[in-house]
């Protein structure tokens, strides 16, 4: 699950670490009220409106059919009124959004944090997540902070460093004088740095994150060290005991038919093709997807139905693939293991009669326990379904179907 | 006789009580898996399926002799299932609870680090030998004895697999679901391993996903090790868009190495018998073995 910039900020700011403060606003009224209220609380005399989207590059990315980038500077209350308004309620296209961009809710208002002092301000690039390969936490960090961290990785991979996290002791001090060292630093700034990634990872592990990636971390003119963007991942395996993060999800950044799709118990992504499918197991799934477009079709979705594939869910299954117009043909994959494949045909057939008038073909392909007997009930049936036992004989019936 | 698991097992159920505990261990019994016992917290000394019920893994090692263990604990106490189960000196731990938050799972593998285990899963189908013992959720009629051996991190597509081997007149040494998480016990290297040291087995499926890095470095072990045995491979998710989990944790496109296509390419390269459609693993299995054979 992944967090808006200023939730991501509220969670730091809870373990301690340092950040550019701020408040979010859903209208341009109360984006100014808030930046009123941040002056008094911080003395800042400056603005920055940023676009809260669950996507990066905000700050060159622009608002449709405008100039309005997604994160700009305000110099006085009008500005902030301005930019917000340019903003809310508008799409916002980034280099991550996609063509069709990201409608934007909220803005946060923050504080300017460039401002001038006695040292020059620095970005570095600072991020912790999981090591798969090593099954283990990692700090990856750069002084190359601000920008795009692969095309760090790419033009000057020996900028990037890492600490590796055992699990049995947790981060060590050590590990975090060396990324403060590793990065340059000296007197506050170093104590400051040394603090703030000890605080960073004690956040990243409390609340079962996946990834916390903090870009720019900002060493402050006056030697502070925080955090001025927070792009946060959580394990969704972790919620369970982290209700308060849970209730962070904000569904108006996801598809709705895919939040539906969820709360019906099936795992189902929406694709651009034109061969809807219904499997039970991802990895089937996938496979399902790829038969298609070798039989000539494009996947229209991905759809897990889950070990128990019942009548309820097939025909609610069947609901969402329909909504898609582009959806030409319907392939059931349904390995029917220790589900009897006579009861999942019967479910098949039953949803069929309860929708009604669907007028693509359905290709079913339903293997395993009492798989001839479904053959039967399918074929019976008196539907336009076409029925097969084998995979080969599915991806057949798809290049048939997709030929027209 | 196949790997990991055979017909001199002596299997636990943790989470044994439980409706998916009961439902799976009653499969496995009529399978034929010598099933000892299981393990519930609190219900200890009571029976369940005719089998004693204990209230820890170590009682009921010490009780049965027990060495291979399988968990259908949920999701929050899983990981703590499989510390428990390791401490005991069960020898084979299959996890097939599906959910278990990552940073459990961190601190799961450590802890077994240099015990005397192997970890199977967890989010896992298990791992069945053919005609001996069903230490999982598979549907066992699948698996006709034989000598192929399946490493999958996929449920259904392994039974898929098992099913074109049978199809194509051969069948099944052992099949290992190693699991689609992103932190798992044994990775795909390591079971091709086992089944490669295997006398029983003369061939292997090896059936990937998207995301990670597993699949290419089994690859690389296989032609190091000198591609003693024939291998087909399948990678799902070619059509799979980047950035998007496909139902497993694990199965996401992050770089340019963990798509299907960089994984397929590296397995080319190193000596593996690569099908484009997962309709073809039976009977490309079939060809490969008739020319080993022929």
């Amino acid at each position: 699950m992944n967090l808006h910039e200023y939730q991501g900020k509220s969670i730091l700011k809870k373990f301690g670490v340092a950040i550019q403060e701020g408040i979010v606003a859903e209208t341009p009224e109360k984006a100014v009220a808030a930046a009123e209220e941040l002056t008094k609380q911080t003395g800042t005399g400056w603005w920055v409106v940023k676009s809260q989207i669950h996507a990066g590059g905000r700050g060159k990315g622009k608002i449709v059919g405008t100039e309005q980038r997604g994160v700009a500077l305000a110099k006085s209350l009008d500005d902030v009124k301005q930019i917000s308004s340019n903003i809310l309620g508008n799409v916002l296209v980034t280099l991550q959004t996609g063509e069709k961009g990201k409608k934007v809710n909220k803005v946060l208002v923050a504080q300017d944090v460039y401002y001038p002092g006695a040292e020059k301000p620095a970005e570095f690039y600072m991020s912790v997540l999981l090591n798969r390969g090593r099954g283990r936490n990692i700090i990856m960090y750069s002084p190359q902070g601000g920008m795009d961290i692969e095309s760090v990785a790419e033009e000057t991979p020996e900028l990037i460093f890492t600490e590796e996290i055992d699990p049995r002791v947790g981060l060590r001090d050590f590990q975090c004088r060396r990324i403060a060292f590793n990065l340059g630093l000296s007197g506050e700034s170093y104590k400051n740095m040394v603090k703030f990634v000890a605080s960073l990872y004690k956040a990243y592990e409390s609340i079962d994150a996946s990834m916390f990636e903090i870009n720019p971390v900002l060493k402050t003119s006056d030697s502070k060290i925080i955090a001025v963007d927070a792009k946060v991942t959580v394990d969704g395996n972790g919620l369970m005991r982290h209700p308060d993060i849970a209730e962070m999800r904000d569904t108006t950044e996801e598809d709705p038919t895919e939040v539906e799709a969820g709360s019906y118990g099936l795992n189902y992504v929406k694709l651009d093709g034109n061969v809807g499918c219904m499997v039970n197991g991802a990895g089937l799934a996938m496979a399902t997807m790829d038969i298609i477009k070798l039989a000539g079709g494009d996947p229209a979705n991905f759809l897990d139905v889950g070990g128990t594939a019942n009548a309820a869910r097939v025909e609610q299954a069947f609901r969402i693939i329909l909504r898609d117009s582009n959806v030409k043909a319907i392939l059931v994959n349904i390995f029917g293991g220790i589900v009897r494949c006579d009861r999942v045909a019967q479910g098949i057939v039953d949803a069929y009669k309860n929708i009604g008038d669907i007028k693509i073909p359905i290709i079913v392909r339903l293997q395993g326990t009492n798989a001839e007997k479904k053959k039967k009930i399918i074929n019976e049936s008196g539907l336009k379904v076409f029925s097969a036992i084998q995979l080969q004989e599915a991806a057949d019936l798809v290049k048939d179907v997709v030929k027209g | 006789m196949g790997v990991l698991v055979g017909k001199n097992s002596k299997v636990i159920v943790q989470g044994f009580t439980g409706s998916e505990g009961t439902f799976h261990a009653t499969q496995m019994i009529d399978y034929g898996t010598n099933v000892v016992g299981g393990v519930t917290p609190g219900k200890g000394g009571s029976l369940h399926l005719d089998r004693p019920v204990f209230n820890t893994v170590s009682d009921a090692v010490k009780t049965t002799g027990a060495d291979v263990s399988i968990i259908f604990v949920p999701a929050a106490f899983a990981a703590d299932a499989i510390m428990e189960a390791a401490d005991a000196g069960i020898k084979v731990i299959v996890c097939i609870t599906e959910g278990i938050p990552v940073k459990d799972m961190v601190n799961a593998k450590e802890y077994i680090k240099g015990k005397d285990c192997r970890l199977i899963g967890p989010n896992c189908p298990g791992v069945i030998t053919a005609g001996e013992a069903k230490v999982g959720i598979m549907p066992g009629f699948v698996f006709i004895p034989g000598r192929i051996g399946i490493v999958s991190k996929s449920g259904t597509l392994t039974y898929e697999a098992a099913d074109q081997i049978a199809k194509a007149g051969l069948g099944v040494s052992t099949a290992i679901g190693i699991g689609g998480d992103p932190i798992i016990g044994t990775t795909t290297r390591e079971a091709v391993e086992l089944l490669m040291n295997d006398p029983n087995t003369d061939g292997i499926v090896m059936i990937g996903e998207i995301g990670g890095t597993l699949e290419a470095e089994a690859a690389r072990w296989i032609r190091e090790n000198g591609n003693k045995k024939p291998v087909v491979g399948f990678i799902a998710g070619r059509t799979a868009p980047k950035g998007r989990t496909m139902g497993h944790a694990g199965a996401i496109v992050g770089g340019a190495d963990d798509t299907a296509e960089a994984k397929m390419a590296i397995m080319r390269e190193n000596g593996i018998n690569v099908v484009e459609s997962p309709a073809q693993i039976g009977k490309t299995m079939a060809e490969v073995m008739g020319k080993v054979t022929a």
